[in-house]
């Protein structure tokens, strides 16, 4: 839980504009609540109802979001060696994994703590479907959390994360090819591509030490 | 509107999918030395990706907005061993800070 305590607000708030915003799209209360509970993925969340909102058809939502949530793909590969025990515990517990929960659960090696990505999983969730369900309700009060900088907050924090990590000369190596690919990529691929892109950048893993 | 109920049911079963794809399959068993190797690097690989996209990243294209000084300040507060609380708190601050003035 402590692990959470610097992003939780944020993800609280995140969940109020997220409600806000596909209340005010008339998408309804019930839906957003239940997307939020089933999906616990801010950042698709919004790609899905941004392009709704841009008159796109469902198709290009889907594909927006599930194009943006592809990098759990390699990321529950990371957490896999930590998550034992029966199929269903282990398909329940990888539900904790979000972007914020994967990236304070790290202990090094490429490994991550199960408790530590449970515990700030579960407070990233309750912030996230707590938060959504004030937004559609009655959000409107909070404005525009870009007024807050709050956009600038998660990748502050991420960046303190990184720091962490770059204990090698092969970890440096790799952030600056990840971040390198996915600045490129940025103007010519839609959101999300550039980040699943930087993920080849691990292959330099690869080179010997 | 019974178009979003289709996008909710189609992404949730997706992420819960994508999200559970490494340990179903694999679940508790230790990869390979080599995947290990290439494993370990997908944290800075991934972080320095959002970062980088986060902060520069627009609708197709490269920004320089209010973000850029909420980075720095994260930077330097880094520097100064600010604990992960404040480096973000500095952050916020700093972007909404510039954007208040711009």
């Amino acid at each position: 839980m402590r692990a959470a305590l610097p992003i939780a607000p944020m993800s609280l708030v995140f969940g109020v504009s997220f409600g806000v915003l596909a209340e005010a799209e008339g998408l309804g209360v019930l839906a957003p609540i239940v997307m939020s509970a089933t999906t616990f993925a801010g950042s698709a969340q919004f790609a899905a109802i941004s392009v709704l909102e841009t008159a796109g058809g469902i198709f290009a939502a889907i594909s927006a979001a599930v194009l943006l949530n592809a990098r759990y793909a390699p990321i529950s590969l990371t957490v896999a060696p930590s998550l034992g025990g029966a199929l269903l515990r282990r398909l329940l517990e990888s539900q904790a994994i979000v972007d914020e929960s994967w990236a304070v659960a790290q202990v090094g090696s490429g490994r991550v703590d199960r408790r530590l990505l449970i515990g700030a999983g579960l407070t990233l969730y309750a912030c996230w479907v707590g938060g959504t369900t004030a937004g559609v309700l009655g959000g409107g009060l909070l404005g525009d959390p870009e007024t807050y900088g709050l956009d600038a907050a998660f990748p502050a924090l991420f960046l303190a994360l990184l720091i962490q990590q770059l204990g090698s000369r092969r970890a440096l190596a790799a952030a600056l090819a990840g971040a390198g690919l996915a600045l490129v990529l940025v103007p010519f691929s839609s959101p999300g591509v550039p980040i699943i892109a930087a993920t080849a950048a691990c292959l330099v893993g690869l080179w010997r030490r | 509107m019974r178009n979003f109920w289709i996008v909710v049911a189609v992404v949730g079963a997706a992420t819960v999918a994508l999200k559970s794809a490494g340990p179903v399959f694999l679940g508790g068993r230790e990869l390979p030395a080599l995947a290990l190797r290439v494993v370990e690097l997908l944290a800075p690989a991934l972080l320095a990706a959002l970062v980088a996209v986060q902060i520069f990243g627009g609708d197709r294209e490269l920004v320089l907005d209010a973000r850029v000084p909420g980075l720095l300040a994260a930077a330097l507060a880094l520097l100064a061993r600010a604990p992960i609380v404040v480096v973000v708190l500095v952050a916020a601050a700093a972007t909404a800070l510039a954007r208040a003035l711009g």
